[in-house]
């Protein structure tokens, strides 16, 4: 690969914070992305927060303490995953992708741009979030907020690969249905919002194995007790590999 | 390097599951020239574009654009390069200024994107998201982004496609002033008069290959010969007049091919001369037709892309 010849490009950095803030601006932009990325989780927060809507064994936590780190979980696979998959796809239908790759952007800054527009949207639903769970009496442990910052790095990178994956193979309409139905699997009865533990039968082993329920996990442990769980974030690092080279090998730009 | 031309393909072969789309073509595009790219649907002009545009990995032959390597020298390439889809590639959720100010975002100088919008008429949608664009408006949106960056080189397929005559206009203006500054153009289109008011090359494909090329004058004036058009009664006996015109024609009867191109319209090819006009006239009168609308003239570049690929729909 030659560098792009100085003086025709716009510097590399540049190129990819602009990719990253017209995508950004997309999403927050988009009124079905925004409530599946914001309102959805400030809804599910306020109404689990409530003591009387749902029997939840907290450990002996507080509830807003032991609800907060699996709402954030959620916002993470919304962004990541669902949102990320479905504006894909569609980009990729619309040959959006195809002419941005022959723009100085090329694939690996759409790619670069695209992962910084998910981590800036997380950011804004970590703000949002976590105001809300701080009105609503969350007291986070100093000590848990680098866990669970590597924590939701880790899930992000296995729900973009997911996400990617998904639309680079199946057709927009399909990626549509897939993506959302997904979201509400995995944060029902995949162990993200519910812990693993408190799921019936079969899913209570297999959730752990999720990303869903490692990444679920992984700010549980972060957020409840300041450390990083070792099993959970292995899980998380399987995933992205195994997601990752799917979606190398399968993806298709047109 | 600064000395290589436009585009360079030799060979070229391109195969969709073992189907050779494109098969051994071969194409040069100079610089501060247009050059079309004619042909059928399906004949692998797309796929051809494609793979000068990096978009496309080559199974055989030699792909070089302003003497690079597309996917070798991808990088340094892509900032010198301009590229129309034939899809548009336009992201719908976002105002037409804004598509437009973003891929300006990726040049370290480009165009200015008002008088680029003034130039094209993208200021009376500006503020419309691309959803709602109409298709000749996504057209001219797609061109702009092509040619934001100051390429040297751009790719345009099916540039005028959807538009009204007043857009195709504009967008003629624009391309025979991007020659002008040195631009090397490779436009597909279908429509012959686009491509005998734009092209200084045309280049027939079918089949995957090349199966003509010249300026537009050398392909219609190959043969010297003339067409003869007339109209009358739908349904003559085609094969019947052809010998006809063709025994009266010149000695070395290089005449002569009657086709009914719609029915009652017909078109003779061949080396039309008095006698083949008079012969026509007393054909019809033979048959108490009155022959109407006669005309003789050159061949179009569409009676020669007709000729040479057949009249047939596929």
């Amino acid at each position: 690969m030659t560098a792009a010849p100085p003086g025709l490009a716009a510097p590399a950095w540049r190129r990819v914070l602009s990719q990253a803030t017209f995508e950004t601006r997309l999403i927050l932009r988009n009124g079905e992305q925004l409530l599946v990325t914001l309102i959805l989780p400030v809804l599910l927060l306020i109404a689990l927060a409530q003591p009387d809507l749902l029997e939840l064994d907290t450990g002996g936590a507080r509830r807003i303490d032991f609800v907060t780190p699996g709402i954030l979980a959620l916002a993470v696979m919304s962004t990541a995953f669902t949102s990320q998959a479905i504006t894909t796809s569609f980009d990729r239908r619309n040959g959006v992708l195809r002419l941005l790759a022959t723009t100085p952007l090329g694939r690996g800054g759409l790619l670069a741009g695209k992962v910084c527009a998910v981590l800036a949207v997380e950011a804004v639903q970590v703000v949002v979030l976590g105001g809300v769970a701080l009105a609503l009496g969350w007291e986070p442990p100093i000590a848990g907020l680098v866990p669970a910052l590597v924590a939701i790095g880790l899930g992000t990178a296995a729900f973009t690969s997911l996400a990617l994956l998904l639309a680079g193979t199946l057709r927009a309409e399909a990626v549509l249905a897939v993506a959302n139905l997904l979201l509400v699997l995995l944060t029902v009865a995949g162990g993200a919002v519910v812990p693993a533990t408190m799921l019936p039968g079969p899913l209570a082993t297999l959730a752990p194995l999720l990303p869903s329920g490692a990444l679920g996990d992984a700010l549980r442990g972060a957020l409840l007790d300041s450390g990083l769980p070792v099993g959970s974030a292995l899980v998380l690092l399987a995933w992205t590999i195994a997601l990752a080279l799917g979606a190398g090998k399968l993806f298709r730009w047109s | 390097m600064s000395n290589s031309p436009a585009v360079e393909i030799t060979q070229l072969v391109k195969r969709y599951g073992g189907r050779a789309v494109v098969d051994g073509l071969d194409l040069v595009a100079a610089r501060g020239q247009v050059t079309a790219v004619l042909g059928p649907n399906g004949a692998g002009k797309t796929t051809t574009i494609e793979c000068c545009e990096g978009l496309r990995r080559p199974d055989d032959g030699r792909v070089r654009v302003l003497g690079l390597d597309p996917l070798q020298q991808a990088a340094a390439l892509r900032p010198r390069v301009g590229v129309m889809l034939q899809d548009g590639g336009l992201p719908t959720g976002v105002r037409a200024i804004e598509m437009l100010r973003h891929i300006s975002s990726m040049y370290a100088r480009p165009r200015e994107v008002s008088e680029l919008s003034e130039r094209l008429g993208i200021d009376s949608f500006a503020t419309t998201s691309v959803r709602r664009l109409s298709g000749g408006q996504r057209q001219r949106l797609a061109l702009a982004a092509a040619l934001v960056g100051r390429p040297e080189v751009v790719f345009l397929d099916e540039p005028s496609a959807g538009m009204d005559p007043q857009s195709r206009n504009a967008v003629w203006e624009l391309v025979r002033e991007l020659r002008t500054e040195g631009v090397g153009v490779v436009l597909t289109t279908h429509l012959m008069d686009e491509a005998e008011d734009l092209a200084d090359h045309v280049v027939i494909v079918d089949h995957g290959a090349v199966i003509a090329r010249g300026s537009v004058a050398d392909l219609v004036a190959a043969g010297d010969d003339r067409t003869l058009r007339f109209r009358t009664e739908p349904g003559l006996d085609a094969v019947d007049l052809a010998g006809v015109l063709t025994a009266a024609g010149p000695a070395d009867g290089s005449l002569a091919a009657v086709h009914e191109t719609t029915p009652g319209e017909y078109l003779v090819t061949g080396a039309v001369d008095p006698r083949v006009l008079a012969a026509l006239t007393a054909w019809c009168a033979a048959r108490d037709l009155l022959a109407s609308r006669i005309s003789v003239g050159r061949r179009t570049l569409e009676d020669v892309f007709l000729d040479l690929t057949g009249r047939n729909l596929r």
